[in-house]
This record gives C-alpha cells, structure tokens and sequence, in this order.
C-alpha cells in the first residue's frame, strides 16, 4: 500500500513538472508536430485495419447470433454501430494504442534515463520531463480523437462490406440500422473516453520510462509495465466514467 | 571556480561520500581520480545537481549552488557543459543538430549565427563532414569529440567530464585528453575530469583529486603523485604491471 502511494506521489510530482512553463514555446510546438507523425499519423493504419475487421466480425456474430424472425435485420446494423461508438472505437482501440505507443514512449524515454540523454537535458539546465513529455501528452490529446473518429466510420464501413458481402443484411438494412434510434451523444461519450485513455496512455507509460534505473533489461521491463499499467488504468476508468458518463 | 565544502551524500543507508572538501581552479584541468566505485561520479553529479547532497555546500564562484530552487540552479546550468562517460548524444538528432541543441534552446541567434557556431564548434574538435550524421554512424572518439563540441556550445564557465577516454584506444585517449586541456586553457574555464586513467593523470593532471571508499585521500598535482607517502594512492597508481616494473626499475 505504501508503494502505491509512493508511486502515485512520484507520478503526480512528474506531472508537476511536466506542466510548468516550457522553456521555448516554438521548440515545443516544433516536438509536439514531431510526436503527432510518430505517436498519431503511425498508428492510423493499423488502427484502421483493425477496424475494419472488428467491425466486421461484430457485424456476422450479431447477424448469426440474433437470426429470429421476431428481430428486424436492421438491428444488426444498429449493433455494429452501438458496439463499435461505445466500446470499440474508444477502449478498444485505447487498448491497441497502449500496446503500440505506450511501450514506444516508455521505451525512448528509458534509454534515454539510461544512456544519460536525461541528465545531459537536466545539465543544460532543461526541464527534461516537461520537454520529453508535454508534446507527446498535448499530440496524443490532439490526434486520438481524430483515430477514434476514423475508427468509427471505417469500422462501421467493414460491418457494412461483410454483412453485405456474406448475405447476412440488406445495404438498405444495414443503412437503416445504423441511422435508427441515434443518439448523438454516444459520439461525445466516446471521444470524453478517448481524452481520457490519451492522457493515461501517454502518461503512465512516460512515467515507467522517466525513472527506470539500469540498463536495458530494465527498459524493457518498463515497457511491459507501461502496457500493462495503462491498459489496466484504461480499463478502470472505462467503468468510472460509463457510470459518470451514461447514468 | 568551484568549491566544495564537507559534502556528504548517501544513498539510503549507503555512505557514498563523506566530508568532501575540495576547491577546482579556472583555466586548468582539474581531475578526480579514484577506483571504479570510489565515489567519483557521484561527487561529479553531485556538484553538477543531479543528486541533490545530504549536507556541505557547493560554490560556482559566489554563488551557493546547491541551496538554490530549480530556476536558480537553470541559470548555472545555463553555464555548464558536460560530457559524459557514454556522451549521451540525442539518438534522434544529427551531429549538428546535437551541437545546435543548446542554442536552439537558449539564444536567440539567427540561423546563419547558429550554422556557423555549430561549424565552428565541430571543427574545434576536428569533426569535418559530419554534420549530418546521425550518433549510431559516429566512432567511440567521434561520439565524444561531438559531445565535447555540444558542451562549448555556449561558451560554458565551467566544464565537467565523466571518464571522457573511457573506452577509446590510447592514442584517441590522448587526443581527447589534449583536446580538453587546449579548450580549459583557452576559454579559462573551470574543468573538472573524472578518470581512472593513469595517462590522463600524467599527461593533463595539473590539480589531481584521490577519492577512496567515499573520503577525499591525496590532493596534488601530476609531479607529486609519483612520490607520495599515501599508500592507498600508490597501489592505485602503481595497479597495472608496466608502472610496477618501471617503479622497481627506478
């Protein structure tokens, strides 16, 4: 327990630093274009394929899953829409980019603490976590959004292509589904959630990478704590705020 | 100048310095020396901030460093160039973006004044048609010729070396060592060199620091080191078998 707390104090005296004033402005607007090509345009493609077939498997399991003539066919396409807006496209995909930037981030930045690239920023006189983290915080924050946005559209796209493709629903169908009973909410509710996981992913992963100790066995340990910490902080808060949030 | 007054610094329950009292001039090249695990870097990083110290007091000329808050301690930084052991060169940057690092971050210089201290720096530690290389492509010795031209960017007052030669063959160990002591005089800077290099020592050594076990044990410069009374600085300097063999001989 008092681990724990030591961390969380460690953590939020890291963010402490990471949000005071940065140095040079223009140096950090410069970093921030950077982590949004590396951190954000990176992840559009496999964020996209992903989507795609996540779509379209929810659209053939709801499809074989719910075949009762009591059901209109169109309901499968307001399925596919609803679990891909609520869940899918925020925590799921959240998952996915825990698993892909969060061990990058927490990997860059523990070989930078252990091959002291850290301590040459700290003798400058560079505030190091402010100038490695803030613009990977402020890119993430910035780009997630536009990835969940995408998600959605692509997955729902791939559930339209399969269910069509295998038969299963009508265009017509799949179309009147999808616009049936929309609540445009859901749409705020997922992208509240993708701020949220931005934040936890970059964040929690920076934190494992900025205080590693040792070589690079323990930058890879790190990695896989940053995974494992931010997808089980993702989880957590999916909970937190659905109740906050849809109650 | 920096003085160092009865510094002391532990990490848990570990003592790692003790009582250390030491002054380091401008304008020569002042070396620490002492076994892998003496204390050395630590009394290095220490005095540079990195490890905040238990007690005792650090000077950089007037000013007590170490009871400075983190604004304060940024200007001295400001004034500090340090190399270090490994170089620790940005791995995403080129060389002359590496060397342009500090003046990005701290000057207003226009780009051609940047392109032309970066040049100028480079070519003071003889790196010629580097500029747009990146670390992983460089040499041990061009890695730390960089680091060192990175380090006087700003024109610092005050230069700090970890092990600089660790890792180089003995002539390029030697270059770098010249290198360092040319910049000290040239630039009056205060430098202060970590090593455990008997040639360091004997080719730049003009105020030598011995650390053992954590205690300041021998101060003195390069002509007094071979004919002290202090055994503990003997068996170091007299460790490997050529110096033993010409200490017999003579």
């Amino acid at each position: 327990m008092l681990r724990i707390l030591e961390e969380l104090g460690r953590y939020f005296l890291l963010l402490k630093k990471v949000f005071s004033k940065p140095e040079k402005p223009s140096i950090y607007y410069k970093q921030t274009m950077q982590e949004l090509v590396y951190l954000g345009l990176n992840s559009v493609i496999i964020v996209a394929i992903i989507s795609f077939f996540m779509g379209a498997v929810i659209t053939l399991q709801t499809a074989y899953n719910t075949e009762n003539p009591i059901y209109p066919t169109y309901l499968i396409g307001l399925g596919c829409r609803d679990s891909i807006i609520l869940e899918f496209s925020s925590t799921i995909v959240a998952l996915i980019l825990a698993g892909k930037v969060g061990s990058n981030i927490a990997s860059e930045i523990g070989t930078m603490r252990v091959t002291e690239q850290i301590d040459a920023l700290e003798t400058m006189g560079v505030n190091s976590a402010s100038y490695l983290i803030l613009p990977k915080i402020i890119a993430t924050l910035l780009f997630n959004p536009f990835l969940t946005l995408m998600s959605i559209i692509i997955g729902i796209l791939g559930g339209w292509i399969a269910g069509t493709s295998a038969g299963v629903i009508t265009s017509e169908d799949f179309i009147y589904g999808i616009q049936y009973a929309f609540i445009p909410y859901y749409i705020t509710y997922s992208l509240i959630k993708t701020l949220f996981f931005a934040f936890i992913i970059t964040s929690v992963s920076a934190y494992q990478g900025y205080y590693v100790e040792g070589g690079s066995l323990e930058v890879g340990r790190a990695s896989t704590k940053a995974v494992v910490r931010s997808s089980l902080l993702i989880l957590l808060f999916n909970v937190i705020l659905t109740q906050l949030l849809l109650s | 100048m920096i003085r160092v007054n009865n510094l002391n610094k532990s990490f848990g329950d570990a003592r790692v310095l003790t009582d250390i009292t030491v002054t380091f001039e401008p304008g020569i090249t002042n070396l620490i020396i002492g076994r892998s695990g003496s204390g050395k870097t630590v009394l290095l990083k220490s005095i540079v901030g990195l490890h905040d110290i238990d007690s005792g007091e650090i000077w950089y000329d007037d000013v007590l460093f170490n009871k400075l808050d983190f604004e304060g301690k940024k200007k001295i930084r400001r004034e500090i160039g340090m190399l270090f052991q490994g170089s620790a060169l940005f791995d995403s940057l080129t060389v002359e973006q590496n060397v342009r690092f500090p003046l990005d971050m701290f000057t207003e210089m226009t780009q051609e004044e940047k392109i032309d201290r970066v040049n100028f720096c480079l070519k003071r530690v003889n790196i010629i048609n580097a500029n747009k290389l990146f670390p992983s492509e460089l040499s041990g010795g061009m890695k730390k010729r960089v680091a060192i031209a990175r380090a006087i960017s700003l024109n610092p007052k005050y230069l700090f070396c970890d092990e600089p030669n660790s890792g180089l063959d003995p002539i390029t160990a030697i270059l770098i060592d010249e290198l360092i002591k040319e910049i000290t005089e040239e630039y009056q800077m205060t430098t202060i060199i970590n090593t455990h290099d008997m040639n360091s020592v004997m080719k730049i050594g003009e105020k030598i620091v011995f650390i053992h076990e954590g205690l300041k044990c021998w101060e003195g410069s390069k002509n007094e080191i071979l004919n002290t009374d202090c055994s503990t600085l003997n068996d170091f300097v007299f460790a490997n078998a050529l110096a033993k063999k010409l200490k017999s001989g003579s």
